[in-house]
């Protein structure tokens, strides 16, 4: 894909200097594009006319490889979808696939699918803050976020033996169950690691220089969060307060009691960097007490249901949203009734975010732009697929 | 140093005196480079290493030599070792003096920086002008750095650190000026032989205005050294590396040698204007031994200042190019205006300086501190609450 810009308009000559604009090539390769993204950027200087997206870099035909592999052979595939957060990624398929053939999924199954994905968004979360604080600038969260992510990614080892793509779930249920002591050592985890989000807020949250750097800078409005169809913290930290946890329930999440944190516009208006960065801090806090709740209601019994090795959902069609650490991701399955999937298609929260930034840019500074991009947590594997 | 010299010169008529002046100037220079200089710069880089480490609950470089101490050499050497790379579309010439100008900026500025009451190059009678000017022929290498490598990223890198030492020195400049007014002399000896070795005979307690000069200065230094928070010509977030960008090997690293060489000018200057430099208590006659105990104690308050620049880098996040200027020119010059005039009311007052005042400030200073340890002492109790203590 190529990516065309037009001159629009001619800038300078104000004093007599002609100036012209600058045409910065940002990424693939560029420490803070979070992966392979590409930016055309058109600059006056530090200030940014447009910056446009150029994705695809990454694009591995995820889709396609779907149509090929099977129902369960798919599984592994999903995991990299968005490998920052990759137990979701098993949740929608594993739901779409049981959707379509009637599968009815034990409840402890669904309770270690939920403890499994909320330590996953912690993860993915720790990772967004610390990311976030080294693209303004600020070296040390990153390495204290990636501490404590090393622990949760050793729990989710003992669960499934992967640290990044996990591949635990199965259609019908998981593919392990919790091992022996794991509510004790989970427990003992979020216990320490509670008080430390406390301590993130003192390192960097409310670091003046920090507040600075992100509030009111690349404000969205609701309405503009809704247009762009942006999803998750990024839309709730424009005000609108949605969570598919919570407002169309799937698993066994109307079980638990959690809040959704919204955007407050607590040091400059709703909907700019540093409320998108707080909501994901606050998240992670309404995680650990999801993890704490499903710990100690765990139900008993199977953690699989029978499900046949050669499985062939009936013919027909589901669409099943869920939402990971970075928002409402749909999955579009049909089948045709064979061994294979007809046709898998993925909407996710990184797609749409990306369409944002061409018209956030105008105006920017192209250290805003990094802030930008790094607030709205986007994944460049979620991009392309 | 100079007096040595000219008496060499009257011991040995027979050579032209220029010349042994000269060449024993150079010798010294070179002594003090090679000797002083480069290893306190490669040392730095490995204390700032394990400094980071520690605030970032790492352990650092530990393979080379005990602790990792001689992490420094091997980076050196492997520097050294490495391919030159100068791209094709560079422009050649300035590509590759660049780096030269640079370290050139801030060796050069080790001329009028005093190690003790007889260890300096030149006590020149203009040395701390002479330290603010040369030091701006850093910028002048950033700047053909950036030019030269024909990178829009290093460019972008090269001219933010143009407009940011060009400013800040401005601020810099008058925070300098109530120390010399409160000296009388520009020369960095006489500076620090205006002050006494107990901390309220120090310039920074001489008034309100100096101590908030104080301040004023290393914030200032912080951003001519390009160091963190105003670390924007190398945001390695946003300009890749900035105007290092394109170099490698040697080249590369001489930048950074700079860096951390400045720190120590920025600590050496900060202790030799505001904090009594090289003074001790006349405790022996004996000058090699009082030379000695003069270099340990400028040399501990400089690093001081070099760890503290330490540990704002690894704590602080960077401020905005705009956010940048804006605290330049709206709030550090007028504020160091508003002290120079404000020194020089005092010292209409209180020609002799006032002692009440000395001993008030050094009180003020020291509360400071202990709240500042009481809440130190309170984070590091809550880290141990929480399995993170002392490693």
């Amino acid at each position: 894909m190529s990516v065309e810009i037009e001159f629009t308009d001619d800038h300078g000559s104000a004093g007599g200097f002609a100036t012209e604009e600058m045409t910065l090539n940002m990424g693939p390769q560029h420490p803070s594009t979070h992966g392979v993204l590409r930016f055309v950027v058109k600059a006056d200087g530090e200030v940014m006319r447009r910056a446009v997206p150029d994705v695809g870099y990454l694009h591995r035909s995820i889709e396609k490889i779907a149509e090929k592999v099977g129902w369960h052979g798919f599984m592994p595939y999903t995991d990299r979808v968005d490998y920052v957060a990759a137990m979701t990624c098993n949740q929608a398929w594993a739901m779409a696939a049981e959707s379509l053939g009637g599968v009815e999924v034990p409840r402890r199954a669904e309770y270690c699918r939920v403890i499994a994905a909320e330590l996953g968004r912690i993860c993915s979360h720790l990772l967004a803050f610390g990311a976030m604080g080294m693209d303004i600038g600020a070296f040390t969260p990153f390495t204290h976020a990636i501490r404590e992510r090393e622990m949760i990614n050793d729990l989710l080892e003992e669960l499934c033996g992967a640290r990044l793509t996990f591949n635990y779930l199965r259609i019908g249920g998981v593919a392990w169950d919790l091992p022996p002591d794991y509510a004790h050592k989970v427990l003992r985890f979020l216990d320490r690691f509670i008080p430390l989000v406390d301590e993130f807020d003192d390192l960097l949250s409310n670091n003046k220089i920090y507040i600075e750097r992100l509030a009111d800078v690349a404000v969205i409005s609701p309405e503009m969060a809704i247009a762009y169809n942006l999803v998750g913290p990024n839309l709730r930290a424009s005000g609108v307060d949605y969570d598919l946890r919570r407002d169309r329930p799937y698993s066994v999440y109307p079980d638990f009691d959690f809040t959704v944190p919204v955007g407050k516009g607590t040091w400059g208006s709703v909907g700019d960097c540093w409320e998108r960065y707080i909501v994901r801090l606050h998240e992670m806090r309404e995680s650990a007490k999801i993890v704490r709740q499903a710990l100690e209601g765990l139900p008993g019994g199977p953690v699989i249901a029978k499900v046949r090795r050669n499985f062939k959902p009936p013919a027909g069609e589901v669409h099943i949203r869920v939402e990971t650490p970075r928002g409402d991701q749909s999955w579009y399955v049909v089948s045709d009734g064979s061994e294979r999937p007809y046709r898998v298609h993925i909407r996710t929260g990184s797609f749409s975010a990306m369409s944002i930034i061409e018209s956030l840019s105008n105006g920017l500074m192209i250290a805003d732009l990094v802030a930008l991009i790094a607030s709205l947590d986007v994944v460049a594997p979620e991009v392309d697929r | 140093m100079l007096e040595f010299l000219n008496g060499l010169a009257a011991a040995n008529p027979e050579v032209p005196g220029v010349l042994l002046r000269v060449a024993g100037m150079l010798a010294f220079g070179a002594l003090v480079v090679f000797v002083f200089i480069l290893p306190v710069a490669g040392i730095t880089s490995w204390v700032e290493r394990r400094v980071w480490a520690r605030i970032q609950s790492r352990i650092g470089p530990n393979r080379v030599g005990p602790g990792g101490f001689l992490q420094w050499l091997a980076d050196g050497l492997k520097n050294l070792l490495k391919e030159d790379v100068i791209p094709q579309a560079v422009d050649e010439p300035l590509f590759r003096i660049a780096p030269y100008l640079v370290v050139a900026g801030f060796v050069a500025a080790f001329v009028a920086i005093p190690f003790g009451g007889s260890l300096i190059i030149a006590d020149l009678n203009i040395g701390i002008l002479y330290i603010t000017a040369i030091t701006s022929l850093v910028v002048v290498g950033i700047l053909m750095a950036g030019w030269s490598s024909n990178n829009k990223w290093s460019m972008l890198g090269g001219i933010r650190s143009a407009t940011q030492i060009i400013s800040y020195e401005i601020p810099l400049g008058l925070t300098i000026f109530p120390v010399v007014l409160v000296s009388g002399t520009l020369s960095t000896q006489g500076i620090t032989a205006a002050q006494g070795w107990a901390p309220h005979t120090w310039h920074m307690f001489h008034n309100p205005f100096l101590l908030v000069s104080f301040l004023l200065f290393f914030v200032c230094a912080l951003a001519e050294g390009n160091r963190t928070p105003f670390d924007l010509p190398e945001a390695e977030s946003e300009l890749v590396a900035g105007f290092a960008t394109e170099y490698s090997g040697m080249r590369s690293l001489l930048f950074f040698l700079a860096e951390w060489g400045n720190l120590y000018v920025i600590g050496a200057l900060v202790a030799t204007l505001f904090m009594g430099g090289w003074q001790v208590p006349r405790f022996t006659d004996d000058p090699t031994l009082l030379a000695v105990a003069q270099f340990f104690t400028i040399f501990l308050k400089a690093y001081f200042w070099v760890f503290v620049a330490m540990w704002v880098r690894a704590t602080l996040p960077r401020i905005r190019i705009d956010q940048l200027m804006a605290l330049c020119w709206k709030y550090l010059v007028p504020m160091a205006l508003l002290n120079t005039l404000g020194t020089a009311f005092f010292m209409v007052l209180f020609p002799e300086g006032s002692l009440v005042v000395r001993i008030a400030l050094v009180a003020v200073v020291l509360a400071i501190i202990f709240v500042f340890a009481r809440r130190v002492r309170f984070h590091l109790a809550r880290a141990r609450g929480l399995g993170y203590g002392a490693v």
